[in-house]
């Protein structure tokens, strides 16, 4: 077990040094100067203000340098938890700025993860039971998981947000409300969380329900199912069995989609504007703010690399296999 | 009188029609009797195997009773035969290496399906440590994965498990197939042994190994595309077959001891295919291949009984 889980966190290791040097390269060798970007802003003609002034920056931020001292500067300081200063939000160090949007990036994508892969799967399980249930959720699954996710944003901030009018279509909270403790704030809060939420969840949602679908039916005619059936077991006492062995290859699924539904949760923000991590990085693209765009990724590999190697682990918890293949059953 | 069949007709729905699969099968299984039932690939002998215990969704039952202590088995209902299954009727199936849950502790999985059976599982723990120990196994298999089994572990503890509640009637199906010779060797002793100490009353015992059924088996039964072909004791059948499909059926098997080239020939194969049951033909289905077809052969032979006993189903017979 142990040994198992080390060389996990070996490949573990591997793969976020991998990220994080590609991570380092894209904003670097992408078009686009961020100090002249800046100093643009300033509207300054004067050619040897200019100058001293890029020169100022570029030794601020270790633009000068070689490129291999800039990298090897990247790892030190990534070891001392110092991202750099955000080009955008000068002086504001980078990290700060990634903590003031992480909350809403994670209290979007952990509900919409979580409730649609467990509503998705009794959701599924559920039709794989009766044909006329069947024959009309699966169609829905298929439309649903085959959505875009910024079409399905669209589509429901112009329906519930605009034409209704329940839900705000925009930001993460009003910008008449100052963020505090107050009923009338964590409402406000919940209202404008609601309709990125719900695009999540129901792409998703579509996706979990079809793979539970197939698998319960898989799972009802293998053998196992066919042997509890000929001495007469409960449908229920089969049902559960099919349930729980359909989960793991979910569990898999999860894993696998885990990527694809960060980058739909950051499509999904911009739709909304949702003060989070996705409309960040549009930000920071935008302003070639490379520290800011370089610091989120960071993040975002970190995020994916830990919730993979969680369902790692509760995958080997969950499947009896896996575990005895790493104690050395008798045969 | 433990089982009786009569003029069993099961078919399976296609899409292309109905396929003939059991069409007219009749026979008799006495009490302690352990019956092989052979026959070539698609004869009907697992559907006459699966037929006594659940038809799956492409079976349809068309016509014919079974009795089982008397008492109808009323196979086409599905509800009905839930109180038989188990209790009087149980199967180890041909796919006993996966039928046990990968995901359950082996002991848990039994004492799951016992209570759903309205049995307590402390009722016969003793009685289920016994009879792994009769078959060679420990009770810590109860404590294991499927997993952590080998194939014939599985197989054996499937066997365990199927007679637990002293059924009236046992169907293996091809259990032997997938195992090694020792093992089948040792897995027919132990299903003898069952019968002796009255685990189950009696047994059909599906199998297309003719000669592992002749050491364990009292009686054989050879079908032949649907039809039963001849029944007899197993001696009689390896001994004096009377129905060409038998005849040329043991014809086809090696001798023991005997090597080919010291009688000058090679062994004898069966020519032909066995017909399609889709659009099967009328009269004597083996008559395309039989050596010894005439024009009475047009018409179906009707299974009589030649002697004590025996029975076969061909004109040349009767």
């Amino acid at each position: 077990m142990w040994r198992y889980i080390g060389r996990k966190l070996f490949i573990y290791l591997l793969t976020f040094i991998v990220a994080v040097t590609i991570n380092w390269m894209i904003p670097r060798f992408m078009p686009g100067d961020p100090v002249r970007n800046m100093l643009s802003r300033a509207a300054i003609n004067d050619p040897e203000a200019m100058a001293s002034m890029t020169a100022y920056y570029e030794d601020l931020f270790g633009l000068d340098e070689p490129l291999y001292q800039q990298y090897l500067n990247f790892w030190v300081s990534l070891f001392q938890g110092d991202l750099g200063i955000s080009v955008m939000r000068y002086p504001e160090p980078v990290t700060d700025v990634i903590m003031g949007s992480v909350p809403y990036t994670l209290g979007l994508l952990l509900p919409a993860i979580l409730l649609s892969w467990i509503v998705g799967n009794r959701f599924g399980a559920f039709a794989a039971r009766s044909k006329a249930l069947d024959n009309t959720v699966l169609p829905v699954g298929y439309v649903l998981t085959a959505t875009p996710y910024m079409w399905i944003a669209l589509l429901l901030s112009y329906t519930l947000g605009i034409v209704a009018g329940i839900f705000p279509t925009a930001g993460g909270f009003s910008y008449s409300l100052r963020p505090e403790f107050s009923w009338v704030f964590i409402y406000d809060l919940i209202s404008h969380w609601f309709l990125p939420f719900l695009s999540m969840f129901l792409v998703a949602l579509g996706g979990w329900a079809i793979g539970m679908r197939n698998m319960i039916i898989y799972e009802l005619e293998a053998d196992y199912s066919n042997y509890l059936q000929a001495l007469g077991a409960p449908r229920r006492l089969i049902r559960r069995y099919a349930f729980r062995n359909a989960m793991l290859p979910q569990i898999t699924g999860l894993a696998v989609q885990l990527g694809t539904i960060i980058a739909g949760s950051l499509l999904t923000e911009v739709v909304f504007n949702y003060p989070g991590l996705g409309t960040l990085i549009l930000d920071s693209l935008e302003n070639r703010d490379f520290f800011l765009l370089q610091g989120i990724l960071l993040f975002v590999v970190i995020g994916v690399l830990i919730a993979n190697f969680i369902i790692d682990i509760i995958y080997v918890l969950v499947d009896p296999r896996t575990r005895v293949q790493m104690t050395g059953g008798s045969s | 009188m433990t089982l009786r069949v009569n003029d069993l007709k099961v078919y399976y729905q296609t899409l292309r029609g109905d396929v003939h699969a059991l069409d007219g099968v009749t026979f008799d299984l006495a009490d302690g009797e352990i019956m092989g039932l052979a026959g070539e690939s698609g004869c009907g002998k697992s559907t006459l195997g699966k037929s006594l215990i659940r038809l799956d969704s492409r079976m349809r039952h068309v016509g014919g009773t079974i009795e089982l202590d008397d008492k109808d088995v009323p196979i086409a209902d599905d509800d009905a035969m839930v109180p038989l299954r188990y209790n009087e009727i149980s199967l180890i199936p041909q796919y006993a290496m996966s039928a046990l849950n990968p995901t359950r502790k082996i002991g848990k999985m039994i004492n799951e399906l016992l209570r759903a059976r309205g049995v307590r599982p402390a009722d016969v723990t003793d009685e289920l440590h016994r009879r792994l120990e009769l078959v060679g196994l420990e009770p810590k298999v109860l404590n294991m994965f499927p997993i952590e089994l080998s194939g014939g572990m599985k197989q054996r503890v499937v066997m365990v498990i199927s007679t637990l509640l002293n059924p009236s009637l046992l169907i293996a199906d091809e259990v032997t197939s997938a195992l090694d010779v020792s093992t089948q060797r040792s897995v027919a002793e132990s299903m003898v042994e069952f019968r002796d100490r009255g685990y189950i009353k009696s047994m059909i015992f599906v199998t297309h190994d003719i000669s592992l059924v002749y050491q364990m088996a009292d009686t054989i039964m050879v079908m032949y595309a649907g039809h039963v072909a001849e029944k007899a004791s197993a001696s009689t059948i390896i001994n004096e077959p009377k129905h060409p499909y038998t005849q040329m059926l043991i014809g086809a098997l090696p001798e023991v001891g005997s090597t080919s080239t010291a009688q000058g020939g090679r062994l004898e194969g069966i020519p032909g295919t066995p017909p399609g049951l889709l659009n099967p033909p009328t009269g004597c289905r083996f008559k395309d291949r039989c050596p010894m077809a005439f024009s009475k052969c047009s018409e179906q032979p009707p299974l009589v009984e030649i002697e004590p006993g025996h029975w076969a189903a061909c004109w040349k017979t009767g």
